[in-house]
């Protein structure tokens, strides 16, 4: 399993650690999609998401605040419009709708970041 | 794979009740192949939000289900396809596609149709029904032509008509009823009245006992022709006379149906033939079709444990309603018309507030036995509960809708008396047993927590405030102390962690994380966090910018489509035609939505992410600062004119609003704070709304706290009178500094004066009297941070790094996002509707 997931991934290489705040996120383009990406330094960990919220369709999760929840400390992100939160883990929505948001795996070498695309 | 034999059930109508069916039977079991039919080309939607179209929910958000649901569930969806017969020897259903499908069991959830009278004229253009998202675009798109509109039935789904064309601008709103009342069904005469007068003022006019006898026009509706040989003119007309159930199918194959429409089913919501089941708004039980969802949800869990074996059975419903009526409350519960000699009557109307109230009391005075509110229905809940629970009445029952009078106000005090029995979300049917128990045994403590534990609240919504009442009210009685916590990360207070992250000299969130939370924290955490550091400390805000809520993270604040806007400070009000001309070049250069603000200085919407730094590094040029409108801090001072130009002006207002603005401007606080002063007691500066206001007189100047005007707006109240400037500007240091270290997050100061033990002769004793012997301390703290206020966009600005952080791709930066769209309007770009 671990290897065949591992060979239908592409890494691309899309910015640098600095260009992501200490627990926050940014937004790269990857042709013509957006994506978030969150340095989670608290606890040493790298997410990536759609930057695109479903609720009302806006582009702007890269702009959220991230943080945990719950006994299992689930990493979340909450978009900065309705405050609508999201797993960073299954990109399933937190607070109660049923959105799902895609996520992807992210790669740290050196000071490059990776995101891992099918 | 397991060779066992999977029954399979085939469902016909994918609407409310069709859809709540396959969810319900999926959570009870997966042993069926469940095969659904549906004729609308989308999948189940909430009806009875369906006016929400109109304010800009789209389709999607009105769905029922995520749109993965039914493959996730295994369930095979067919829409855009009506089945046509049903064969009940074979076992099969005929699809309009040409699918035949076998069922074991066959669920007909077909609903109902809007009923068309036989009127003259009721194919022109123009005429249309309102029910489903089709009926609504149709509507939409002929409303922008349309001066004059008519709805035709003045009952419940009519007046949500006429609602939706008032909101669509259709100038002229009329209601054709055919009764001598507004919704005969669930209010009496004297309910309708008030009803009516209060629809009258908000712009609809009202037509009843009026037969229409013909729709004129040459191919479109021209007007309606009445039998009393009246008529009325309108350009288009919504029939909303009542519901046919769909029973077409049902007829077709033999199986009973009533007289009046409606497929005949027993208490297991049988039909005639015994694998045939009907439920929703096409059920006929007990001679009576139920046009509400939630009977139709209880009878989709009656044929869902039949078929799972288990027992359950269907025993009528209770019809009670509440709504809002374009802003007016309506509601009826128990039997709302029952009356002498079965039982005697209470009833309240205030024609001056449009309130009427009727509760029908047994002849014994013991039991309440139905009612009807109307203007104002914020007791129906309890109302209700006390009906269907049979709750002895207290010995004065006119408590009930006039309030305890002299005393405090019993209405709540009752949740916790109710039976473990009592219904309290009867969109989902969780009863207050299964609430409380949530609460003791799950742990849980919040209406999200409730939302997933058994779906309560998660329907109309309307039980919220009640699920709350029990939530806490559970926790009081297992003695637990509910303290008002900021979230699951730290366990104290706004009030407390303040103390604690000055005493112990905390500058950084994660330091008070690691001191005095745990997790990782969270959107609820971070930004009050993130306003006392910047209280105590006053540092540069973005400096910790991963911590800031939405709009102070950016340093405006975030708008529809994503874009931001832009407010420099105008102290006072007060502008040079320079600085004018400034802020309108910049606009240009920048492609920017102007207005001035209701606090009196102009605001810039539309600004790309990118933009931002480069905007106000221009603005900053011009002598420009930032003017808070994203924080939660000093707003605006508002001024008026005063005695500079002002014939009535005793003292200059204007010099003093700049003088207080630019001492408190940048003051970080629980929630936004804004000042007033004016120049007389005419009061043109408004200064009485605000959380602090200062007006001339003879002697001095009066200052005013804790006023609010927003969605609850109340006045400020006098703290001391006739004092000179320096006196009120060290009244005002203390009043705010003890404001920011005592309130609660989100708090504005009227709401944490209305929450003082002792209110406001103690602020008072506090703020004049030094009775906490604090006040040189506070003094001294406002000092600092006035002394180390900067213009936080001025740091932005000449700091790269900061700079860099707003880019909208981190990978190219150069490039805006593509995303962004505005329409235009009088000229000007607006925000794309979402
Ligand atoms: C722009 C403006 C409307 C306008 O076009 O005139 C406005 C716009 C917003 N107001 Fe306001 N309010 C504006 C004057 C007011 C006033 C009038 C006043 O200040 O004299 C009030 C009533 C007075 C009061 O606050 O007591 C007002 C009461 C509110 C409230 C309700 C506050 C309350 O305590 O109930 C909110 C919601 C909140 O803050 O939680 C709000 C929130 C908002 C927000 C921030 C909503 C949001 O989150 O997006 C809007 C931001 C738009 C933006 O980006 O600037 N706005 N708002 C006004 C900006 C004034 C300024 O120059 O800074
Ligand atoms: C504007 C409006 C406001 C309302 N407000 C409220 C309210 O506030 N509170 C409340 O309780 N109720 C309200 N209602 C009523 C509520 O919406 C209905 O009670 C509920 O939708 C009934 O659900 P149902 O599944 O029985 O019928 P429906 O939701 O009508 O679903 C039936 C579905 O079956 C389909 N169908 C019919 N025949 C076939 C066939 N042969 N083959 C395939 N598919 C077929 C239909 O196209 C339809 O999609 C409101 C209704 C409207 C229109
Ligand atoms: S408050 Fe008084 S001074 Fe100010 S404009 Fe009104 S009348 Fe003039
Ligand atoms: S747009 Fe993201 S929560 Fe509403």
């Amino acid at each position: 399993m671990e290897l065949e997931i591992a060979t239908a991934v592409e890494w691309v290489l899309v910015c640098k650690t600095d260009d992501v705040p200490h627990d926050g996120g940014a937004c790269v383009k990857y042709n013509d999609e957006q994506i978030a990406v969150f340095n989670f330094a608290r606890r040493g960990e790298w997410y990536a998401t759609q930057n695109l919220c479903p609720h009302k369709q806006q582009m702007v999760l890269s702009r959220g605040m991230i943080g945990s929840t719950g006994e299992a400390c689930e990493p979340k992100v909450a978009c900065p419009f309705h405050k609508k939160t999201f797993s960073l883990l299954s990109g399933e929505c937190l607070s109660g709708d049923e959105y799902q948001i895609k996520t992807y795996p992210v790669k740290v070498v050196g000071d490059d970041v990776y995101i891992g695309l099918e | 794979m397991s060779q066992l034999y999977r029954p399979t059930v085939v469902v016909v109508g994918n609407g409310m009740v069709g859809y709540k069916f396959c969810e319900k039977l999926i959570a009870k079991a997966s042993s069926f192949n469940v095969v659904v039919f549906g004729e609308e080309p989308r999948r189940a939607y909430d009806r009875v939000h369906l006016s929400e179209y109109f304010n800009g929910k789209s389709a999607e958000d009105l769905s029922m289900s995520h749109k993965d649901w039914y493959l996730d569930n295994g369930v095979t969806l067919h829409l855009g396809d009506t089945i046509q017969d049903i064969n009940t020897s074979e076992k099969t259903v005929h699809a309009l596609s040409g699918i035949t499908q076998s069922y074991d069991y066959l669920v007909l959830a077909t609903g109902s149709s809007p009923f068309v009278p036989n009127i003259p004229g009721v194919e022109k253009n123009g005429v249309f029904v309102y029910r489903t998202i089709e009926d609504l675009e149709l509507i939409k798109a002929y409303a922008k032509k349309a001066r004059k509109g008519a709805v035709l039935g003045g009952g419940l789904l009519g007046l949500e008509a006429a609602k939706a064309l008032i909101d669509l601008g259709v100038e002229e709103t009329h209601v054709v009823e055919f009764a001598p009342r507004l919704m005969p069904r669930q209010i009496d005469s004297a309910g309708s009245r008030m009803l009516q007068s209060k629809l009258e003022l908000l712009g609809l006019q009202m037509h009843l006992q009026k037969t229409t006898s013909n729709i004129i026009g040459e191919d479109k509706v021209e007007a309606l022709q009445f039998a009393d040989e009246t008529s009325l003119e309108v350009d288009m007309l919504v029939i909303s006379a009542g519901i046919r159930p769909r029973d077409e199918l049902a007829k077709l194959a033999g199986l009973e149906t009533g007289t009046r429409g409606g497929i005949v089913v027993n208490e297991k919501m049988q039909t005639s033939d015994e694998s045939i089941f009907a439920i929703g708004e096409c059920a006929l039980y007990d001679g009576m079709i139920y046009g509400l969802v939630a009977p139709g949800y209880e009878m989709a869990e009656v044929v869902a444990t039949h078929i799972c074996e288990g027992e359950r059975s269907f025993r009528g419903y209770d019809m009670s309603t509440k709504l809002k009526l374009i802003g007016v409350d309506v509601a009826s519960f128990g039997d709302p018309f029952v009356a002498e000699p079965d039982s005697r009557a209470i009833v309240f109307e205030d024609k001056h507030k449009g309130v009427y109230k009727r509760v029908n009391i047994s002849n014994d005075g013991k039991y309440l036995l139905g009612g009807i509110l109307i203007g104002d229905a914020d007791a129906y809940n309890i109302l209700l509960q006390t009906v269907n629970n049979k709750i002895v009445l207290p010995p004065n029952p006119e408590d009930l809708i006039l309030g305890a009078r002299g005393g405090e106000a019993s209405t709540s005090a009752g949740v916790m008396a109710l039976p473990d029995e009592a219904l309290i979300c009867s969109c989902e049917a969780v009863t207050k047993g299964a609430i409380c128990s949530a609460v003791d045994e799950q742990g849980v403590t919040t209406i999200e927590g409730m939302k997933k534990c058994n779906k309560a609240g998660t329907g109309c919504g309307g039980c919220i405030p009640l699920v709350k009442d029990l939530i806490t009210d559970t926790l009081k009685a297992n003695g637990t102390y509910i303290k008002n916590t900021i979230c699951e990360h730290f366990d104290y207070s706004r009030q407390e962690l303040f103390d604690l992250l000055k005493i112990n000299n905390v500058k950084t969130y994660d330091e008070a994380l690691g001191l005095f939370g745990k997790g990782d924290g969270c959107e609820l955490c971070k930004p009050p966090v993130a306003s006392i550091l910047a209280s105590l400390w006053n540092d540069v805000i973005v400096k910790q910018q991963p911590i800031q809520d939405s709009n102070d993270k950016y340093l405006a604040n975030i708008q529809k489509g994503g874009t931001y806007s832009v407010v420099p400070r105008i102290p006072g009000g007060e502008i040079t035609p320079d600085k004018l001309i400034v802020i309108g070049q910049v606009a240009k250069k920048y492609g920017l939505y102007t207005k001035i603000t209701g606090g009196q200085r102009i605001d810039m919407f539309g600004a790309h992410l990118s933009d931002l730094p480069d905007i106000w590094e221009e603005l900053i040029d011009a002598g420009f600062e930032s003017g808070h409108a994203y924080g939660k801090s000093l707003r605006t001072v508002k001024s008026c004119v005063g005695s500079t130009w002002c014939r009535y002006g005793l003292h200059d207002s204007v010099s003093f609003a700049i003088e207080v603005e630019e001492r408190y401007k940048g003051l970080r606080s629980p929630h936004k704070l804004k000042g007033g002063v004016s120049g007389c007691v005419r009061e043109c500066a408004e200064a009485q709304a605000k959380d602090f206001g200062i007006i001339a007189t003879e002697k001095g100047w009066n200052l005013f706290v804790c006023g609010n005007g927003g969605s609850k707006p109340q006045h400020a109240q006098l703290l001391a009178s006739d004092i000179d400037k320096e006196t009120c500007i060290k009244f005002l240091d203390r009043f705010l500094m003890f404001y920011i270290r005592t309130a609660d997050a989100l708090t504005r100061t009227a709401t944490w004066l209305n929450k003082m033990e002792g209110g406001m002769s103690y602020l008072k004793n506090v703020i004049i009297n030094d009775s906490l012997g604090i006040n040189d301390q506070l003094e001294a703290e406002m000092q600092e941070l006035v002394g180390k206020y900067s213009c936080e966009w001025k740091e932005v600005v000449q700091n790269p790094d900061l700079r860099k952080r707003f880019a909208h791709f981190v990978n190219a930066p150069k490039e805006k996002d593509p995303t962004v769209q505005f329409n235009t309007m009088r000229e000007q770009i607006v925000a794309k509707e979402w």
